[in-house]
């Protein structure tokens, strides 16, 4: 009960604020204008166009972002040599603001959806690399004795103790990636795009509707919300079994 | 020297020799276990007797000297040691290689009493409970040979008395020769046939006891360069 006071009594302060116009509608649009602004570009299709091309990204982003990561991390987590190799350089790039990378991009590639699924992709890999590399070195050199003793082969050791162990990690890396893919995919947007959540901000801005504007931040928020609970829904699926408190 | 073991023999151990480094654990130390024999090594922490038992179970690598088993060898930790993300019975069925010795998890899960926690995760378990599965997993390629590397360490006292009861039983019924790591006399003398002390650095056997026979308490505390006798009694002795 409550976790509803603060949300509820935030939304009568808004509808008041603007309802008894103390505050202007160019500058903060009411709660009626944003869901009648939702339901119209629901109905002319422009929501399901713009949420489309923001989802894509992110998926396309993280998808390659995951496999790089994966492939990287295994290398680096897998091998000393390696990690003397490789981890420096990363970490290097890794120090990088993100953003910062931006300029590059728009200079290399363009202002098409390459640039923008690779900007996702940057944003995106770092955490789950980070924690998979994290979670291969913290493996139980313990339980992978017990591998040993019993005369796994390599391959056998890898798949039946060394994947399920680093599991637990690499799916909060990957959760914190996904996160990290909704905030590079606005930024992307934000640049240059002609679809997207990003681009309805930018819309909203130029024409100075708010409600737009709004409607677009509560899509984001759900997006969020809605891949951070199918991440943790995942975890909970797949390494129940880890005995920690929940985060 | 043959590498095959004789119908009698369950380990020989010949001239072996093992370092880390600069530090020499064993030179050629000699170690014969007979088929069901069951043998504890006792010893001071850091006198070598874990990483005999790791190099038995081919976890060290010998330097040098020969070392034959024969048949399955099983091994318990002093910890558990069981897969977090595998229920009980996928535990005990890790060390499983064909239908034959997947049938038999049920049967050394009943045999260790914790077959009606099959289902369970191992945070699940309790101490003494985890133990128990570790030990129906070492079963279930009917080891000729078990290795148990201070497997009751981990446990409170009345654990550790259950536990060893039911190791007995255990060795008895699988008839499996054992050669048990403790630091403990009682565990040894309740448990093992022959008790064998190692000390020095490098290690050697410096006692080797028949329990029942030469092998008493006092003698092993002897052989561990510890006295059972009270302050007193030494006292009383000296003067």
């Amino acid at each position: 009960m409550g976790r509803f006071v603060l949300p509820l009594g935030l939304l009568v302060l808004w509808w008041a604020a603007t309802a008894s116009g103390a505050v202007k509608s160019y500058q903060l649009a009411g709660p009626r204008d944003v869901v009648r602004e939702l339901g119209d570009l629901a109905q002319s299709g422009v929501l399901w166009h713009d949420l489309g091309a923001s989802v894509t990204r992110v998926a396309c982003g993280f998808a390659i972002a995951f496999a790089l990561a994966l492939l990287l991390g295994s290398i680096v987590g897998g091998s000393r040599r390696a990690e003397r190799a490789l981890d420096p350089t990363l970490q290097a790039v890794r120090a990088v603001p993100s953003l910062a990378w931006v300029p590059l991009i728009l200079l290399w590639l363009g202002i098409g959806e390459t640039a923008k699924i690779t900007l996702v992709a940057i944003g995106a890999f770092f955490p789950i690399y980070v924690a998979l590399v994290a979670g291969i070195r913290g493996v139980d050199r313990k339980l992978v004795e017990v591998g040993t003793s019993f005369g796994l082969s390599r391959f056998a050791l890898v798949s039946r103790v060394l994947v399920p162990a680093t599991l637990p990690q690499l799916l909060v890396g990957a959760r914190i990636g996904l996160t990290q893919a909704w905030l590079f995919v606005v930024a992307a947007e934000l640049l240059a795009a002609t679809s997207g959540l990003g681009f309805l901000l930018t819309d909203g801005q130029q024409t100075a509707r708010t409600d737009e504007i709004l409607v677009a931040i509560l899509l984001f928020a759900a997006c969020g919300k809605l891949s951070e609970s199918a991440m943790r829904a995942l975890e909970r699926r797949l390494v129940g079994w880890t005995d920690t408190v929940p985060v | 020297m043959s590498r095959q073991p004789t119908a009698n023999e369950a380990a020989r151990i010949r001239r072996l020799r093992k370092s880390f480094g600069s530090h020499l654990v064993f030179d050629a130390l000699d170690l014969d276990v007979a088929r069901g024999e069951r043998v504890a090594i006792l010893g001071v922490s850091g006198c070598g007797k874990s990483t005999l038992l790791r190099c038995i179970a081919g976890l060290e690598r010998p330097d040098d000297g020969t070392i034959v088993t024969a048949g399955e060898i099983g091994i318990v930790f002093q910890e558990p040691r069981l897969f977090p993300w595998l229920d009980v019975r996928r535990n005990v069925a890790f060390a499983a290689r064909n239908d034959a010795e997947r049938a038999r998890v049920d049967n050394v899960l009943a045999l260790v009493g914790m077959l009606h926690v099959g289902d369970r995760l191992p945070k699940a378990l309790s101490g003494g409970m985890a133990q128990r599965v570790a030990l129906a997993r070492s079963l279930v390629r009917d080891p000729a040979l078990l290795l148990l590397d201070e497997p009751f360490a981990a446990l409170d006292a009345l654990r550790r008395i259950e536990l060893r009861a039911a190791v007995r039983e255990i060795l008895e019924f699988t008839r499996a020769a054992a050669i048990l790591v403790t630091h403990d006399v009682d565990d040894a003398l309740a448990l093992a046939d022959r008790v064998i002390v190692l000390a020095g650095s490098p290690a050697e056997i410096v006692f080797s006891g028949t329990v029942g026979e030469n092998a008493t308490r006092t003698a092993v505390l002897a052989a561990l360069g510890v006295s059972d006798q009270g302050l007193h009694a030494r006292r009383a002795s000296a003067s």
